[in-house]
């Protein structure tokens, strides 16, 4: 028996793409236990909630985080709308959903392209973000931003397509779909890629649950847990059933990520076909007065949205409760027994969001 | 499990054009109502303040006595939010993105005096074009006067 060392891993390091600091207690190469520790990048997001108009506010929380930035944007708006009874127009529902969707192909494909890199594929990392610069370019040319969108308003959106917008977003997707093919063929079966993920930092549905997980690293062990169906925005009307694996490993989180990345193609054809003639925004009068909350679900998983307003044009309170926050206890109980060389790849799987956590 | 798999994608990225490009030796195109910049047609421009105090991160400044407006390019975070709140839809959200800068870019626009006041001088009168005094030319010129002004 070796002598416990402990091991800082974090914040610079190269598989992380944001700062967590993790203290990894090893022994013989294997780690005994792992303690978190976030509070890097904290920027008192929140709290401005309580100096900015709630208007102005919107944009003040879609930069929460720069990848599921749409997202923030949109759950912050919906909150505020509920507090003050604020019925969004048909359009609006669509085009939010739509965004959302194209959203979460771009963090998606993100993490699929972290993921190769943190198991040393590079090639197939330049591939997945490739594709990515696609998903880019359709935002900027639909919302004028590559990926602050700054198109949500608390009662609707301020940008509408048009039908060429429509005919791109199409041809796109089709695009897209057809390139994805191609890198899944590497990211299902290829020995390299099964080799750093088979069978590594397993999961079952019961720890998953136990654990509070939320998102497609729950959905991975098998839990059905995707807030898309309680049919907020649009999804009611939409025909979907959540992505999920019973393997609970981190091969499948790739597969459960990738297909999501199919799922929301077919979600925004969708949503494209239907959606209905209209209004953009309807006008707001009046003071956000009480409190309210709404769940909502990000590239990462179900975050929460709580505001707490008193009759002023500032909110007394506004609070996130992110997915990576959720997500943390499932990655310390992966962490323990796995091997020092696999801390990278299981860091990575649960997608790791610190912008978003430390607000 | 395959070996392998992504030998033919590597194969064919061999011979096709590199993906990226060399900017910003080449220039880029940016599709239309890209979010890259704020304008402003500063004639228009009544110093009603609106767009200062609604934007979320202070980054406009207007003086009324001087009919200045004033935004630091590297503050703005292009929400466009001020092209909303403008009552006389003198602020414009255009194309192309603030370069890089080592310090804090401020840009000054000054509404010329004609316009001043609307009601001394009637509309007749021809609109001069816009003006635009970058800080710095802008501090030197205070600098030059305050020098002038002790000479005196």
């Amino acid at each position: 028996m070796g002598k416990k060392s402990v091991i800082p891993f974090g914040p610079q390091h190269p598989v992380l793409p944001e700062p967590i600091h993790l203290d990894l207690v090893v022994e013989d190469e294997v780690v005994e236990e792992a303690i978190p520790n976030i509070g890097f990048i904290h920027r008192g997001l929140e709290g401005l909630a309580e100096k900015k108009d709630f208007n102005e506010m919107v944009y003040v929380a879609e930069r929460t985080c720069g990848i599921c930035s749409f997202g923030h944007g949109m759950g912050y708006c919906e909150a505020v709308e509920k507090l003050m009874n604020v019925e969004v127009p048909e359009r609006a529902k669509y085009l939010r959903t739509i965004w959302m969707e194209f959203s979460r192909m771009h963090s998606h494909l993100l993490w699929l392209g972290l993921t190769a890199d943190a198991f040393g594929f590079e090639s197939l990392f330049y591939e997945c973000w490739r594709i990515r610069e696609w998903v880019l370019d359709i935002m900027e040319k639909t919302t004028g931003g590559r990926i602050i969108f700054s198109v949500n308003q608390v009662g609707g959106v301020h940008r509408d397509l048009d039908e060429d917008q429509i005919r791109f977003m199409k041809g796109e997707l089709d695009r897209i779909e057809r390139d994805l093919k191609n890198c899944e063929k590497t990211l299902f079966e290829d020995a390299t890629v099964q080799k750093r993920t088979r069978g590594i930092g397993v999961l079952s549905k019961q720890q998953i649950h136990d654990l509070g997980a939320v998102g497609p690293f729950a959905r991975a062990s098998g839990l059905k847990y995707d807030m898309r169906m309680t049919g907020y925005e649009a999804y009611g009307n939409l025909d979907f059933e959540p992505v999920i694996s019973d393997e609970g490993d981190c091969y499948a989180r790739i597969l459960v990520r990738t297909k999501e990345i199919y799922q929301s193609i077919r979600l925004i054809r969708q949503a494209l076909d239907q959606m209905p003639a209209g209004e953009l925004s309807v006008p707001v009068k009046g003071m956000p007065k009480g409190e309210a909350m709404v769940r909502v679900e990000q590239p990462r998983g179900e975050a929460v949205y709580y505001v707490n307003g008193e009759n002023t044009r500032f909110l007394n309170r506004f609070r996130i409760r992110t997915p990576t926050f959720a997500n943390l206890p499932g990655l310390c109980q992966m962490l323990q027994g796995a091997n020092y060389a696999d801390v990278g790849i299981l860091v990575v799987s649960i997608d790791p969001c610190i912008s978003c956590t430390e607000r | 499990m395959g070996i392998m798999t992504f030998r033919n994608t590597m194969l064919a990225n061999l011979f096709k054009k590199p993906v990226t490009t060399k900017y910003p030796a080449e220039p880029i195109d940016y599709p239309e109502g890209s979010r890259g910049h704020i304008e402003i047609e500063i004639e228009k421009c009544i110093s009603c303040m609106l767009c200062a105090k609604n934007c979320p991160s202070g980054a406009i400044t207007v003086d009324r006595k001087e009919g200045s407006w004033e935004i630091n390019r590297m503050d703005c975070i292009q929400c466009g939010y001020c092209t909303m709140k403008c009552p006389k839809k003198c602020l414009h959200i255009v194309p192309g993105y603030t370069a890089p800068d080592g310090v804090k870019q401020v840009d000054r626009f000054v509404r010329p005096p004609e316009t001043m006041k609307p009601a001394a001088k009637p509309a007749a009168a021809p609109k001069p074009a816009e003006e635009k005094k970058p800080e710095a030319a802008q501090k030197a010129a205070d600098a030059v006067k305050t020098e002038e002004t002790k000479q005196n």
